[in-house]
């Protein structure tokens, strides 16, 4: 026992203290793939190690398996230096493991002391739920995330962020020792995020082990002590995360270099094509203008919850606006419904591509199709030939990989899913295309081709409106950005105004 | 999709082939084309149920009022029938149709406009519209006798070796697949259920999809109503009681999901075949009516089981392909 001990702190480059939890040789193995190949990696107490990845590169599996859903076909995890087995998820609750995952997995209905407790709530001598203590103990420990949620109010009437707290203090509750955060700041805006990370620092000086997965360098940098790097499912490189440059950590994930990743190239800006003036909507949004010229970008910058793809919706017909002009090529246009949004050249590609984008039973040609069965169609009655040659001019363009059009979209992977969503769209030949979030959660290959294609789309004569959270992706491909907060415009900056600092300052309101 | 698709249907098409081949083993005659095309006259207005239930459930709804609907205008027209004999028939069954799509309107709106779920405003206008035939008839029954001959006999009119009511049905499977597959409304219905966000953002009117596919159900419900009265010369309120979910039953087995955006004509013919079939031949074979809806129930959970195992297998290719192999073996051997 001793010689392990010994053994795990001379392995630990980073580290002055034993690590709480190591895993060695890890592999997992999937009917025809080998989704990780001989993994080590070690946690240390109050230290944030960072997992970092393209998307695929096994960072859920292991997850998984930290978890105790999955069972490792090779390897050990030792636990204080013990070999423990995660036969399933108890196990790993047993161990002091818990997850925070991307979207939150908690139960709507329930309150908020009773997710927290959920499998331990506390007991009154009668083996009965002890609401009173539960409900206290839930209030202490939010109380010590400095947040003031009343624990007795659903879930459901939370905002992303403070469920992350909830699930946090679940944890806290349990006493697990190592936290894992599956991106957690996916769906959060600046200011949740900056909350968030003065949290962690708390667990950290608590000793907690925390294995941070995400996508943003600028975070992991900002919270992170150490980090590992997956490929194609094995550790290719692990080390202190400050002392290591981020060109270095993208060279390990790609194992290649990766050029400009916002590729925005000069375009001339043409006439304006869109106008907005004055619009107002009840409750989300008020006394938004902009003009949209052909060819531009046009970025919208904000918090999550600032009413920026409210106002998207709107312009596309989803929700009606209390007030306000718009104008399209010089002449004035009411948009009702989505139909309208469409038939006037607007299109709208949403942020959940999943859930808004597809409608994954039916056939690639028929979802490619959909917005534009009007032009496909002869007399009332669906052309099948001009709806195949519409879907294989954009598959062609999109270089989209299928075994024929005719199969279902949800057969595809993900990537392709997109390009379908893209693809059906394009093909309603629209004057501007709103794209919200377009590289929310997909890795850094994938964005950087995203990039490019709106770029080449943009130089081909569109007009676009980019709803984007990641400051370098709004800051590089923007032509011009709108900057909302709470609803209201909070500026709006010509290219070489755009700094991070000018964003966030109209962002948050901090002079 | 098509392939896919036409596996699935084909599989069912053999085991109802092979459950008539093993019938006609026990009872003589029964795979004869007289007894085959009397199956299938006997089952048209199954089918018709069956397709209009269809379409409401490709747009992520239920209707269980189709029985009901079936019902009062079975009623309504019966009761005009007998009281003003000189209506020509085809303004009857005008009268029918127009009656039932209103009816199934009734639903359509409730549903579009006021969006409460589909399942609670049929179960209420399923008691509804069979307490409207009570009122209407005030517990009466109008019987053989007091129907006009016409009104009788054209369903029974043999013409080309089947009788009229059959050549309905396959009318209306003709007209329900070109709609389903060549019109606007047809596609708008399978990406409502689909996805209905999705469809949304494409610039579908999802709420006004629900709408039409309830006035189609209820105008081919109560064309039904018609139907059924002629053929069994009687109306009273409590005629196809319980056969919304034969018309349910139907579709399920035919693998129309219940989460919609799924099926086909074919598969919701086929289902209702399936039931026809077994319907028929039980009594042949001499088995009980109650062992009958026993075997009825357990044929829909295993119809269920089997489209769960096919949605599971979606998405992963190579399993799938898998899968598609097992089925053809399955079919080979079966």
């Amino acid at each position: 026992m001793t010689t392990v001990l010994q053994r795990s702190v001379a392995d630990a480059p980073a580290a002055n203290n034993q690590a709480i939890l190591e895993m060695r040789g890890i592999s997992q193995i999937f009917p025809g793939v080998k989704a990780l190949d001989g993994v080590s990696i070690s946690l240390y107490p109050g230290k944030v190690t960072a997992l970092i990845g393209e998307n695929g590169a096994g960072k859920s599996t292991l997850v998984k398996i930290l978890t105790g859903i999955y069972r490792p076909n090779e390897g050990e995890i030792l636990v204080d230096g013990k070999p423990t087995a995660f036969a399933h998820a108890q196990a790993a609750i047993d161990a002091g493991v818990t997850a925070i995952h991307q979207e939150t997995v908690l139960f709507d209905e329930l309150t908020v002391a009773e997710n927290i407790f959920l499998g331990h709530a506390p007991r009154t001598s009668w083996r009965t739920i002890d609401w009173k203590r539960m409900n206290s103990r839930s209030k202490e420990l939010l109380q010590s995330l400095e947040s003031a949620i009343d624990p007795t109010i659903r879930l459901k009437d939370l905002s992303i962020a403070q469920r992350h707290l909830v699930a946090i203090a679940r944890a806290l509750s349990i006493e697990a020792r190592i936290v894992i955060m599956d991106e957690p700041t996916a769906a959060l805006s600046r200011k949740e995020i900056d909350d968030l990370f003065r949290i962690v620092e708390g667990l950290k000086t608590k000793g907690k082990a925390i294995l941070f997965i995400s996508h943003k360098f600028d975070e992991l940098y900002e919270i992170a002590d150490n980090f590992v790097v997956f490929r194609d499912g094995r550790a290719v490189g692990h080390g202190e995360l400050k002392s290591t440059p981020q060109d270095e950590i993208v060279r390990m994930m790609v194992g290649r270099d990766v050029g400009n990743a916002f590729p925005k190239g000069a375009v001339a800006l043409g006439d304006t094509v869109l106008e907005v003036e004055k619009y107002c909507h009840r409750t989300e949004f008020r006394d938004i203008s902009f003009k949209l010229r052909r060819g531009e970008i046009l970025g919208i910058y904000g918090l999550i919850g600032a009413g920026r793809s409210e106002l998207c919706q709107s312009l596309f017909g989803i929700t009606r606006p209390l007030s306000g002009r718009l104008t399209l090529d010089g002449r004035e246009i009411q948009v009702r419904s989505p139909q309208d949004a469409i038939g006037a050249g607007i299109v709208y590609v949403p942020e959940e591509r999943g859930r808004h984008g597809l409608a994954l039973p039916m056939p690639i040609y028929q979802n490619m199709s959909l917005p534009s069965l009007g032009r496909t169609s002869r007399k009332g009655f669906l052309k099948a030939a001009n709806e195949f040659a519409l879907a294989r001019k954009y598959a062609e363009r999109l270089d989209l990989r299928a075994a024929a059009l005719s199969v279902p979209v949800g057969t595809l992977s993900g990537g392709n899913q997109q390009k379908v969503v893209i693809g059906k769209w394009l093909a309603t030949q629209p004057k501007i295309i709103i794209l919200d979030e377009p590289t929310k959660g997909i890795d850094i290959g994938s964005k950087a081709a995203v990039h490019g294609f709106i770029s080449e789309l943009a130089a081909e004569g569109l007009s676009i409106i980019m709803i984007s959270s990641e400051l370098p992706e709004i800051i590089g491909m923007a032509d011009r950005v709108l900057v909302m907060k709470e609803g209201l415009s909070a500026g709006l900056f010509n290219r070489e105004e755009l700094t991070p600092e000018t964003l966030v300052r109209a962002a948050t309101g901090n002079a | 999709m098509p392939r896919i698709l036409k596996r699935r249907e084909t599989l069912l098409a053999i085991i109802i082939i092979v459950m008539i081949a093993g019938f006609a083993t026990r009872a003589a005659g029964f795979a004869e084309p007289a007894n085959l095309a009397n199956i299938f006259n006997d089952t048209s207005i199954l089918i018709i149920l069956a397709l209009a239930q269809m379409t409401v459930i490709l747009t992520k709804s239920i209707d269980l009022s189709v029985a009901a609907n079936l019902a009062l205008t079975g009623m309504a027209v019966a009761m005009l029938n007998a009281a003003y004999p000189d209506i020509p028939l085809i303004a009857l069954v005008i009268t029918a149709i127009l009656m039932g799509a209103v009816l199934g309107a009734i639903n359509g709106y409730l549903v579009w406009a006021l969006e409460i779920p589909p399942i609670v405003v049929t179960l209420g206008t399923l008691t509804i519209y069979r307490g409207m035939a009570f009122v209407l008839s005030g517990g009466a029954w109008v019987n053989a006798h007091q129907f006009t001959p016409v009104f009788l006999n054209v369903p029974r009119t043999p013409f080309l070796g089947l009788p009229v009511l059959a050549w309905i049905g396959i009318v209306i499977v003709l007209m329900m697949f070109l709609v389903l597959r060549y019109t606007q409304f047809g596609r708008s219905a399978y990406a409502s259920g689909g996805n209905p966000v999705a469809a949304v953002y494409a610039g579908i009117d999802v709420g006004w999809t629900r709408f039409l596919a309830f006035v189609l159900s209820g105008a081919l419900a109560g064309l039904s109503g018609y139907l059924w009265v002629s053929r069994y010369a009687v109306a009273y309120v409590d005629i196809a009681n319980g056969f919304e979910l034969d018309s349910v039953a139907a579709c399920v087995i035919g693998g129309i999901s219940i989460a919609g955006g799924v099926g086909s004509v074919a598969g919701a013919v086929l289902g209702a075949l399936f039931l026809g079939v077994i319907k028929n031949a039980l009594p042949v074979i001499g088995i009980s009516p109650f062992t009958q809806m026993a075997i009825s129930g357990t044929v829909i959970i295993l119809a269920v089981v089997f489209n769960a195992r096919r949605e599971r297998n979606r998405g992963r290719i190579i399993l799938r392909d898998q899968a598609a192999k097992d089925t053809a073996s399955e079919g080979a051997s079966a």
